[in-house]
């Protein structure tokens, strides 16, 4: 049996093996053909590598709620990604009235009611996040492991058809503001501003959360009980408690999100809105290593420019028709990829292996 | 009288959240059109009863029954009545808070869509035609809480009683949502003249049950748990005084009478129910099928649409008259089951066994999360243009004939509702053939603990292997049922929803546990082609169960007895030796 079993072992590694140097040889042979066939400009490349990272990065702070949860609870807080939809779908209907009014006229009261919006959508995500944890995840501390990943998934669905029933099953889109239109010139190239405020933004929502978790009493907790719940225990940390600033944290930054993607992105806004990029997030956060807020906003940065330059540098190359509609195929490729070849992502410990 | 002012704080509170919540997501208003008893009473301008108001008032009974079943015994039944009304009291407030919320900003269903008219007559009683919502209100008010007293009383009834009252209540609001059903099927009757035209009529109305004929439901079902015991208590008698030999032929009896059932079911409930009826058998194999993977094996495979798509497409390539099909392109036709079904079933096993390899090393969440996306890579490839000249993109493969059996063409429902049911009858079979065979062992010591599994010698990647494969295989043999019954195969039939379905399905009915998946298929899936408002809640009522079912009972409504030990974690003596009896000495 031991023989056999061994046997068999290597068979599947030699064929995740060769499925790895397939890959890898495929990315080479694509990036290879478009490139040498000279499709693209510098200023195209450039554009894409912009577009890759403001989505990555709004992508990073989503991902951060997955990586904080995930450090402290080792869940897959499958939800996450309708908190985001909830905050970007309730400020929606705070920026039309704005917008209505005149407030995202000016560069100083466009400011404020985006500050304003970005408040709003962090309240009503926060909110959101701590009742889901309170109702549905704490009663399940201690539970079988698949028995959260099930309630998380049952939440997400209650949460979509439940914004569904309260604001429609239609299409809302974000206000244009103006102060945001147009483009940076840099040299001979042009940057939207719109990107740039939002990669700005998203450093320094991410910039304020490493304080909090490095610098602050309370984020010393959150390191102390992702260490060890028993031993944080008896040194005197309310465990629950961090546990709701955990889910807190991580919702009010997706709540932000929701609101700077709706500056990024301003159609789509519905009901659907968060799956893919809850999944994505994920695939953000298992990139950068799971549990790690750095590695989220590597992560993050990294999958927004895959997803942006790899249909035209890979599949173009490859002569797929059709390459930009492939853009989730590439995400969702590099999330089983990364789970497959690196699950402890590229700056993560073996969380995985801690685990299970 | 030592009233608790917290407990009744947090029922009354809870029952009206549900009561706000069930309004404002807007199922009071969608579930208002259908009546359950038609002109039971004549309200002002309201008709009672239909299924929107019974979602404002069953809460309150609910809310009602709970507190005073939870107080009677502490602190006196006179103690539990008022609380029970008290907590109907405070329920109010939050549905007269709507209410002036809704008549005082009719602008509010801008944002919220559910806040609006329709809602507001309901929650009015009429009275917001008359320009006089909050007296309507106040009315309204004052009848949720008779209707959570009369859940108290019901709660400090006398056990007998107790069951007798909610059966009969449960039983005449059942057939009353069922009506439309019950109208199909005495329909059908009558096309046999079995039954009368007028018959009908004196028990139904439009989809709605009459106030004579809810009545005898009630008084019937009101008597049934107390006379049962007395009918059944000396038929078990017999039958466990009778020999072996006796006993089995009661039971084959009881087989050959289920089958003939089955068999016979299409006729009996016409044409619509029985394209229900091929609907629920494909989600029924889906789920046997997934059931492998997760209930079984504990793999938690979030993608099985990727195998119910592969056996899809195949079998849209190989019949389909139209452009993508092999017929098209020079190859010869097939159109009979006999080569459709096995090049199906292998595709979506060989589908499933490539699938299997790379998350072979995953386990729990990330095996999970990494299924998801291979499913979604999935429905993106199908729906994307990049594989557009063989599988059709965004377009699909069309013309997908009937497949033929035996010169027999399997058209309608009702006769495709065979293959379903012969596919169904064939997974059941192999499923629990393989529950206990080794395999199915090995599946349950890999789904407890995979390391001790691995230490006891179990190979456990090929165990691995074999119950991706064979769950596949149900999802592509589905598949290939459900391509012919649609006659398209279109890429947004696969999509992420079709896997939480299947897991839903599953989890409802227990893990692991086969009648559990055919209750679960049927309450899941039937439902909502059935009763169509619910087909727009249908995914909220999913999540809402998936997170209750975890929450309260993980094991499923059906359990098979090791699930329900392993997911409670209590050891329960005599389920462990019952268990133990039932083990074969192989």
């Amino acid at each position: 049996m031991g023989r056999g079993f061994l046997k068999r072992l290597n068979w599947v590694d030699a064929i995740l093996y060769g499925l790895r140097i397939v890959i890898i040889l495929a990315v080479i042979y694509g990036a290879y053909n478009t490139l040498s066939a000279g499709k693209y400009t510098a200023d195209q490349w450039l554009g894409l590598v912009m577009s890759g990272l403001a989505q990555g990065s709004i992508y990073a702070l989503i991902a951060l709620g997955y990586t904080l949860v995930y450090g402290i609870l080792l869940m897959i807080n499958f939800a996450h990604g309708e908190i985001f939809m909830a905050g970007a779908f309730t400020a929606v209907f705070a920026a039309e009235a704005l917008a209505k009014a005149g407030w995202l006229e000016t560069p100083v009261k466009a400011t404020i009611s985006i500050l304003m919006l970005v408040l709003l959508a962090s309240t009503v995500s926060m909110l959101l996040a701590i009742l889901l944890e309170r109702v549905a995840y704490r009663p399940l501390r201690g539970a079988p492991r698949l028995v959260p990943l099930i309630t998380a998934i049952g939440a997400s669905f209650f949460l979509q058809y439940t914004f569904k029933g309260f604001y429609g099953s239609g299409f809302k889109s974000y206000p244009l503001v103006p102060m945001l239109q147009g483009g940076i010139p840099i040299g001979q190239f042009s940057i939207p501003k719109v990107q740039v405020v939002v990669i700005v933004l998203a450093i320094v929502l991410m910039a304020g959360l490493y304080f909090l978790v490095e610098k602050t009493k309370i984020g010393k907790a959150m390191r102390a009980v992702s260490e060890n719940k028993e031993v944080a225990r008896l040194m005197g940390i309310n465990i629950d408690r961090v546990i709701v600033f955990t889910f807190m944290v991580g919702g009010a930054l997706a709540g932000a999100a929701g609101v700077i993607n709706g500056l990024y992105r301003p159609q789509g806004v519905n009901f659907f809105m968060g799956f893919f990029p809850g999944i994505k997030a994920f695939t953000a956060a298992v990139l950068g290593g799971i549990g790690s807020v750095p590695g989220a906003l590597i992560g993050g940065l990294l999958l927004g420019v895959f997803e942006s330059i790899g249909p035209n540098l890979v599949l173009d190359g490859l002569g797929i028709t059709g390459a930009n509609q492939l853009k989730d195929v590439i995400a969702f490729s590099l999330l089983v990829l990364v789970l497959i070849f690196r699950p402890q992502g590229i700056v993560g410990e073996k969380l995985a292996e801690k685990k299970a | 009288m030592n009233l608790d002012r917290n407990t009744l704080l947090r029922y009354g509170s809870l029952t009206g959240l549900a009561i706000f919540y069930l309004s404002v997501v807007g199922m009071v208003e969608a579930f208002n059109g259908r009546d359950i008893i038609k002109d039971l009473y004549q309200f002002g301008e309201i008709d009672l009863l239909t299924l929107g108001q019974i979602m404002v008032l069953l809460p309150a009974a609910i809310g009602g029954y709970m507190i005073a079943n939870r107080l009677k015994d502490e602190h006196g039944n006179g103690t539990a009545l008022v609380s029970g009304l008290i907590t109907g009291a405070i329920a109010a407030i939050p549905v007269l808070i709507l209410v002036w919320l809704g008549s005082t900003f009719p602008n509010i269903r801008n944002m919220f869509v559910g806040i609006n008219r329709d809602l507001m007559e309901v929650l009015t009683l009429g009275y917001s035609l008359t320009e006089a919502p909050m007296t309507g209100a106040i009315i309204l008010g004052l009848i949720i809480a008779a209707v959570a007293f009369d859940g108290a009383l019901v709660a400090i009834l006398p056990d007998m009683w107790r069951k007798s009252v909610i059966n009969a209540m449960v039983w005449t609001l059942g057939i009353g949502v069922m009506s439309e059903l019950l109208d199909q099927i005495l329909n059908t009757f009558r096309g046999y003249d079995w039954i009368e035209k007028d018959t009908i009529k004196t028990i139904l109305q439009s989809g709605s049950i009459k106030p004579g004929f809810a009545a005898f439901i009630f008084v019937v079902a009101f008597l049934w748990p107390i006379v049962m015991p007395y009918i059944r208590k000396p038929l078990n008698e017999r039958y466990q005084a009778s020999s072996t030999g006796a006993q089995t032929t009661v039971n084959y009896i009881g087989y050959a009478l289920l089958i003939l059932l089955l068999l016979s079911l299409p006729w009996l409930v016409g044409r619509f129910l029985s394209d229900v009826l091929v609907t629920i058998s494909l989600y029924v194999l889906m789920g046997l099928g997934l059931n492998i993977a997760v209930g079984m094996a504990g793999l938690l495979d979030l993608g099985y649409l990727t195998n119910f798509a592969v056996g899809a497409y195949v079998t849209g390539i190989l019949v389909s008259t139209g452009p993508q099909g092999i017929a098209a392109n020079g190859g010869p036709a097939f159109f009979n089951l006999w080569w459709l079904i096995p090049i199906a079933l292998l595709s979506a096993m060989l589908t499933g066994f490539v699938f299997a390899l790379p998350v072979l090393r995953m386990r729990g969440d990330y095996l999970a999360i990494a299924t998801l996306g291979f499913g979604e890579i999935i429905a993106k490839l199908a729906l994307s243009d990049a594989l557009k000249p063989y599988i059709g993109g965004a377009q699909g493969i069309l013309f997908v004939p009937k497949p033929s059996f035996f010169g027999i063409e399997l058209g309608d429902p009702e006769r495709l509702y065979y293959v379903g049911l012969a596919a169904c009858l064939f997974m059941l079979y192999v499923t629990t053939r393989l529950q206990n065979s080794r395999t199915g062992r090995q599946w349950g010591a890999i789904r407890e603990d995979e390391d001790v599994a691995a230490a006891m010698g179990i190979d456990t990647t090929r165990t691995k292997v074999i119950a991706f494969t064979l769950s596949a295989a149900a999802g592509g043999l589905a598949g290939a049922i459900f391509a012919t019954k649609v006659g398209t195969v279109f890429p947004n039939s696969f999509t992420v929803i079709v896997s939480i379905n299947v897991l839903s399905l599953i989890i409802v009915g227990g893990m692991g546990s086969i009648p559990g998946i055919v209750v679960g298929a049927a309450a899941l899936v039937g439902l909502p082609e059935i009763l169509r408002e619910f087909a727009e809640f249908r995914f909220l009522i999913y999540g809402a169960l998936l997170v209750v079912m975890m929450l309260t009972r993980p094991e499923g409504l059906w359990p098979s007895e090791a699930r329900r030990r392993e997911l409670r974690g209590d050891d329960d003596e005599d389920n462990i030796a019952s268990e133990a009896t039932a083990v074969p000495a192989d």
